[in-house]
């Protein structure tokens, strides 16, 4: 294919030319942002948690005047729901993986270190690994002896006093010990949530997701601590059962609760997978509306060349006429606006491309977002110049239509 | 002559129905998503008190100890009770009110409405008329109320209609987290939005429906809402216990009406912290901020990033849509070149010609951005209609209606003036030759 009379046509379509490029350079530049960032969103929205998400359900509860025992209202709440029908485990938790209202600490590894080497997702209660289904892969989960209510670890560093603690273990999860103690084995090491207090690991959990699980780089950092918390509106009752039975233990187990007492109302009740979706909606809404806009976007801009095609195919109807009467072929008039419009596409995607990498560099700087794959070029050029061949073939078809005999009529 | 362009720009645009409504809906479009993420990027950012934010400041010292502090850091966002007791007596503000939030269980008094959870704050008596929270019966507490533990509440107007069907209660009783709590005052309806004065319980849509004095809140010690953040021993608090005293938790406001009382306060933080160095309870040299309103609320970077996001991506789009029409347009009026060079052959002028060419851009602007008017209003509709927190505040207000206007208007032209200049440059003689 001769490219220099396209290119002298061009050039006497200079604005027209220069406008269809910068728009497909815009296009080009905003959907390949636009489809790394719904990537992005989509990956983070498919976190794994390392619970069995579908056996779970969440009742929170709210007392209306004060509870004398926090503690013993909570156990006795916890036989209350073992009896409920249906019920395979439950646990008081102080926070459920993905919940968004989160409790974390700064993890230290030697008491006089200056700096936290990092903050984690601190799980407070009895059983929490083996009601929700987190899979143990080395050492063992926290024995029921080993739990303390929590009042007395609090009043116990509130006066400074810590020498009646029981020794305190931890079971963490695998991506922080990895993080704490790369290539080593964590059993039997030390963390440090307070300048007092080491805390022993003794179990390394498959994985546990944090509640505020926003950063995927730190998503996976939790330790379970064996704090009773016991009972309090922001404490959570999880309940496992089998996946077709939530919805009736569910009701069920809120009935027991308010039958065990009555003066309390209930904030909280949901199964496991309405939780895990609202934590993500926001990101859902999102890639929702990058997918319409690249729609939007790359629709705007294929009418655009099927019009500005249109119009030249109109405008050149004399000069395709002279062309076939001199011998070129359907084919060659076809190939013409085909070749003219590969062309353009290609000075968009160039340009596009350039301007992609300015745009994600724009986002790194301000989004936390990370730089754009090499991949995004090729492949976003073959979309471009599909669509741009797409949208220019109605037109060359009917300039290839022409007939010669148009070369003899004045217009 | 404006008419008959009219007329003619018509006949043109009819000629070629399916690129005229291609270009109408292409600046609709663009309009439309524009103007929809603009307005709910404007109402986010907005001044949740205006006319009165100037003048309040949210003042931050550090209490921490060296663990995990470096030199120039940010103190905490919050205070901890015992420095925000030790500022709120000190009175050096105009006024001041030292607060957390909370939420609260009530009981009604009838066995037909069922005990429910509302949000609380728990504040001193300044925080009415500081932040000219407007009230519909009664008036707020005192400060000799706060020192004396007083069992008053404050409700909002929503909670008084729940209760007592919108009418006076001021005196009655409320059964609030198992006490008997007098009612002083009911708030009209009030809801500042940010909810700047404690962004930890939510930013947007928030508004509590209790307000109690502080003291007495930790007298009954009710649950405590919001951040908590612990260096050393510090611990959260759990069932009764509220966090201990290396905990930040509070939130202390200010009204200082000059610049220069500003910046005396500010002198005042920093000798407090010296005093409080000098006492042992400090360790850190002194570390503090006094940020205004709007400060405060850039620095907390209170507008979510994906609506920011969304306002870019928006604006790309009409970017896109106009260079599309502008594109179409030109196309379209150079192909029109021998029309044109028959009516400047038959004495009409440039500017003639501008004029013409620029009516017809300037119908498919006008068009397109009534368009986009109506899609936006439609866009908003949506946004409210979605389960964010900030949805309900998505209407569109004077302010952006016209710049909504104003948009339309200059991309309209901006899409016509380009086609049409260029059109008129064409030569009469040498189109007319080569028809």
């Amino acid at each position: 294919m001769e490219l220099r009379p396209i290119l002298s046509t061009l050039r006497r379509h200079k604005t027209t030319a220069a406008l269809l490029i910068l728009e497909i350079a815009l296009t080009c530049a905003i959907v390949c942002n636009a489809v790394f960032m719904i990537g992005h969103r989509l990956q983070h929205m498919h976190m794994t948690t390392g619970i069995d998400e579908h056996a779970l359900v969440q009742i929170q509860l709210a007392e209306i005047a004060p509870t004398p025992d926090i503690f013993a209202r909570a156990r006795e709440d916890l036989a209350v729901l073992r009896q409920v029908p249906g019920v395979q485990a439950v646990a008081l938790t102080n926070q459920l993986p993905l919940g968004g209202s989160s409790s974390n600490a700064s993890i230290k590894l030697d008491p006089a270190q200056r700096e936290p080497t990092l903050s984690a997702g601190t799980y407070f209660g009895d059983g929490i690994p083996q009601t929700m289904g987190a899979r143990l892969v080395a050492g063992r989960n926290l024995q029921p002896d080993e739990i303390v209510n929590a009042d007395v670890v609090v009043k116990a560093l509130a006066s400074g006093n810590t020498k009646g603690l029981p020794a305190v273990v931890t079971v963490i999860t695998k991506a922080l010990a990895d993080r704490l103690w790369p290539g080593q084995n964590p059993l039997g090491k030390t963390i440090y949530l307070t300048d007092q207090v080491g805390v022993r690991v003794v179990g390394v959990l498959a994985d546990l997701v944090r509640a505020n699980a926003y950063n995927d780089a730190t998503a996976h950092y939790s330790v379970v601590l064996p704090l009773f918390m016991g009972a309090g509106k922001d404490q959570s009752y999880v309940i496992r059962t089998r996946p077709q039975d939530r919805e009736t233990v569910l009701k069920a187990a809120v009935a027991a609760l308010k039958k065990a007492d009555p003066e309390r109302v209930v904030t909280q009740q949901r199964t496991y997978d309405e939780l895990r979706e609202k934590f993500f909606a926001n990101d859902r809404a999102m890639a929702g509306i990058l997918v319409g806009v690249i729609v939007a976007l790359l629709t705007v801009t294929a009418l655009g060349i099927v019009g500005l095609a249109s119009f030249w195919v109109g405008q050149r109807r004399r000069t395709i006429g002279v062309r076939r009467a001199l011998g070129a072929t359907r084919g060659d008039i076809l190939r013409y606006f085909q070749a003219e419009n590969f062309l353009l596409a290609t000075f968009g995607i160039a340009l596009g491309m350039a301007l992609a990498y300015g745009i994600n560099l724009f986002l790194m700087l301000h989004y936390e977002l990370p730089r754009l794959p090499g991949i995004y070029l090729p492949v976003g050029a073959l979309v471009l110049w599909a669509i741009g061949q797409l949208a220019v073939l109605g037109p060359a078809l009917r300039a290839a239509a022409v007939p010669p005999v148009v070369a003899t009529r004045s217009v | 002559m404006f008419g008959y362009y009219l007329d003619l720009a018509l006949r043109s645009l009819g000629r070629n129905k399916a690129l005229t409504v291609l270009m109408v809906l292409a600046i609709a479009l663009g309009i439309g998503a524009s103007m929809t993420t603009l307005t709910v990027l404007h109402v986010l950012s907005g001044d949740p008190l205006p006319g009165r934010s100037g003048a309040l400041y949210y003042p931050q010292i550090d209490p921490r100890d060296n663990s995990g502090i470096m030199p120039g850091k940010e103190p905490p966002e919050q205070l901890t009770l015992i420095d925000g007791l030790n500022l709120l007596h000190a009175k050096r503000a105009d006024r001041q009110a030292l607060m957390t939030g909370g939420a609260v269980p009530i009981k009604p008094d009838s066995a037909a409405i069922d005990p429910f959870y509302v949000e609380a704050r728990y504040t001193t008596a300044d925080f009415f008329a500081m932040f000219g929270a407007p009230f519909r019966y009664g008036h707020g507490w005192n400060a000799a109320d706060d020192e004396a533990k007083a069992r008053d509440v404050v409700i909002s107007s929503e909670l008084n209609e729940r209760l007592f069907g919108g009418a006076n209660s001021v005196g009655r009783t409320l059964r609030v987290a198992g006490s008997l709590l007098r009612i002083v005052g009911v708030l009209d309806d009030w809801t500042p939005s940010p909810h700047f004065y404690d962004l930890n319980t939510g930013s947007y849509g928030y508004a509590e429906q209790v307000f109690m004095p502080l003291q007495t809140a930790l007298d009954l010690q009710v649950d405590h809402n919001g951040s908590t953040d612990c260096w050393g021993n510090g611990t959260g608090g759990v069932g009764r216990i509220y966090p201990s005293s290396s905990c930040v938790w509070m939130q202390l406001w200010v009204q200082l009406d000059t610049p220069i009382k500003a910046a005396d306060y500010k002198e005042f933080l920093v000798h407090y912290s010296e005093q409080q160095k000098a006492l042992g309870r400090f360790v850190k040299a002194p570390n503090v901020r006094l940020r205004n309103v709007m400060q405060w609320l850039a620095y907390q970077q209170v507008v979510p990033d994906d609506v920011r996001l969304q306002a870019g991506l928006a604006f790309g789009f009409l970017l896109v849509c106009l260079v599309n029409t502008v594109g179409l347009m030109l196309a379209k009026f150079l192909r029109r070149a021998g029309e044109l060079s028959v009516r400047r052959a038959l004495g009409a002028s440039r500017r003639a010609l501008f004029a013409q060419l620029l009516v017809e851009s300037g119908v498919v602007g006008l068009v397109g951005g009534v368009g986009g008017l109506l899609l936006a209003l439609l866009g908003l509709w949506v946004v409210r209609h979605r389960p964010s927190d900030y949805a309900a505040l998505a209407h569109l207000d004077p302010a952006m209606l016209l710049t909504t206007f104003l948009l339309a208007l200059g991309a309209s032209l901006l899409a016509g003036l380009l086609p049409a200049w260029r059109a008129c440059q064409v030569a009469p003689a040498l189109q007319l030759k080569s028809n």
